[in-house]
């Protein structure tokens, strides 16, 4: 589904991002990034979202070789992907229910849709309740929880969360884990990257570990080992 | 349709939501719209100004006592036909004399003197108005040019004030030429520095949603659903900035009727009030063009991705 060709990623000389990274993700794997902080993983998550260009190689998403997409294409593909990050990127002008709705408006959803899907999503992070919450009146946990909700409301086919859990409590980081590993179960690929042991070892998937840019290690079913 | 029904609701949504930032630039572009209706005023005043000096400027020919009439009358046709000549008005030597005999009613030696000598000793006069101040020359070499001796003409003219007039006439069209140009350059420089404080100021409010920009194509917005809101925040700045402008030039334009009609020449309030739907007209579609072109440009910066 995702394959990494030989990209190499350099800022300048003296700070290498990535370099030569080749691997695959298959439809449905549920790949977990690890590596301490600098060691890449966020430049590859770019890399996915055609957010930065890599230096070298190239990067495909089935057929499409994602940085050779004109701008609207680009927009398109992006609806293809679910994205969470660690500081959440909430719209912070918007309540919780339209900052689903704003991403159901972008693919071209109706109205009816929209006043129908978005309750069920918020019920499903449980976050019923806070529909006409400012992303200010919102723990982080509920901000990760809402975040999430907007990565799945389009049923993307693939959802990259970036550090999701490194603003968390345990417990948050938990339910958020045992969420993805949910959606992960209805089918949806996902690309998750940490540096947080406890989430590695209770997903109890695939690992690629990254070392000042490279990849170091890819266990089928890894265990954190840094 | 839909997604334009969607980019019109978050705008205004944005503007309510957006608190004292809406009013920062509103209270901005009301300044640029506030300079554009001085401005408006003030091309009014001159113009007004400009339009009855020209008006006090004439050249006058005036003819021998005794001057056959159809002489003159064939004098007034040619002048008629002049593209320079904007009217020309005949005055008897009888209408002067009863002119005269009214302008000095007061004086009576002069007018004992006029009786005395039992005769009208005042020829009648060809009152010559151009079209515009700088073709009174023109006018004035048709006078001396051989046409008019051929013709014949030259027996029946006394004489012809424009050279008596020239130097004030030159003067006033150098004047007026000068005033032109001045308010042209001051208006542009006006308005270009309010375009760049308005321009600047919605920049700077639209940085605040930098990230959100950004955030929005990470969703998959096109640039228009992104863009949209943004623009049509700008036009509400030009729309409630305009009525602020309209409203506050009521009392303004008021005193200065009030208190300085005779010194501006016109009646600024009762121009305002008679001109309002054209001076709305311009003030709205600058402050929308102003507002939305400057969202454009700004929201521009962080769409790159």
């Amino acid at each position: 589904m995702i394959y990494f060709n030989n990209v190499s990623k350099v800022y300048n000389k003296d700070s290498i991002a990535l370099e030569d990274v080749t691997f695959t993700v298959k439809e449905g794997e549920f790949v977990s990034v690890v590596g301490h902080s600098g060691a890449g993983k966020t430049t590859l998550v770019k890399m996915i979202l055609a957010e930065d260009v890599p230096t070298e190689g190239t990067v495909f998403f089935e057929s499409l070789d994602i940085h050779k997409l004109k701008s609207s294409d680009l927009t398109k593909f992006r609806r293809r992907i679910g994205v969470v990050f660690q500081d959440f990127k909430l719209l912070s002008s918007k309540t919780a229910f339209e900052n689903i709705a704003f991403a159901m408006e972008a693919v071209g959803k109706t109205e009816e849709e929209i006043r129908s899907d978005v309750p069920h999503v918020l019920d499903l992070v449980d976050l019923g309740n806070k529909a006409n919450h400012f992303p200010y009146q919102m723990s982080g946990g509920e901000k990760q929880r809402l975040s999430i909700a907007r990565a799945i409301i389009n049923q993307p086919e693939i959802i990259i969360a970036d550090e999701p859990t490194g603003n968390l409590d345990p417990v948050n980081t938990y339910e958020i884990v045992q969420i993805l590993k949910k959606i992960n179960d209805l089918g949806t690929t996902i690309i998750l990257t940490t540096h947080n042991k406890g989430v590695i070892d209770s997903v109890k998937k695939r690992v690629i570990t990254l070392e000042r840019g490279k990849i170091v290690r890819d266990d089928k079913d890894g265990k954190y080992s840094i | 349709m839909i997604l334009l029904k969607r980019i019109i609701k978050s705008g205004f949504k944005n503007f309510k939501r957006s608190g004292l930032i809406s009013w920062a630039a509103i209270l901005v572009v009301t300044i640029t719209l506030f300079v554009i209706t001085t401005i408006i005023l003030f091309q009014a005043v001159l113009h007004f100004s400009l339009n009855q000096i020209k008006d006090k400027v004439d050249v006058t020919i005036y003819f021998n006592v005794g001057a056959s009439q159809d002489q003159i009358n064939s004098l007034e046709d040619s002048l008629k036909q002049l593209p320079e000549v904007a009217s020309v008005t005949y005055t008897s030597s009888d209408e002067a004399l009863a002119l005269f005999r009214e302008r000095h009613n007061a004086d009576y030696s002069t007018i004992a003197a006029l009786d005395e000598i039992n005769a009208n000793p005042l020829g009648g006069y060809l009152n010559i108005k151009a079209k515009e101040i700088s073709q009174y020359e023109t006018i004035a070499n048709f006078l001396k040019g051989d046409s008019l001796s051929v013709s014949g003409f030259n027996s029946i003219i006394d004489k012809v004030d424009y050279n008596q007039n020239k130097l004030v006439i030159d003067k006033l069209n150098g004047i007026i030429a000068g005033a032109q140009k001045l308010g042209f350059l001051i208006t542009l420089l006006l308005i270009i520095i309010s375009i760049i404080i308005t321009f600047n100021t919605i920049r700077l409010a639209i940085f605040f949603s930098k990230e959100e920009i950004g955030v929005m194509r990470l969703v998959g917005a096109s640039k228009m659903r992104v863009r949209g809101p943004f623009m049509i925040e700008g036009a509400i700045y030009g729309i409630v900035a305009t009525l602020i402008t309209l409203v506050l030039f009521w009392p303004i334009t008021f005193w200065l009727g009030r208190n300085m009609t005779s010194f501006l020449g016109l009646n600024l309030y009762s121009y305002y009030l008679s001109n309002l739907f054209q001076i709305f007209i311009i003030v709205l579609l600058s402050g929308i063009f102003l507002g939305m072109v400057s969202s454009l440009l700004a929201v521009r910066r962080y769409l790159n991705k």
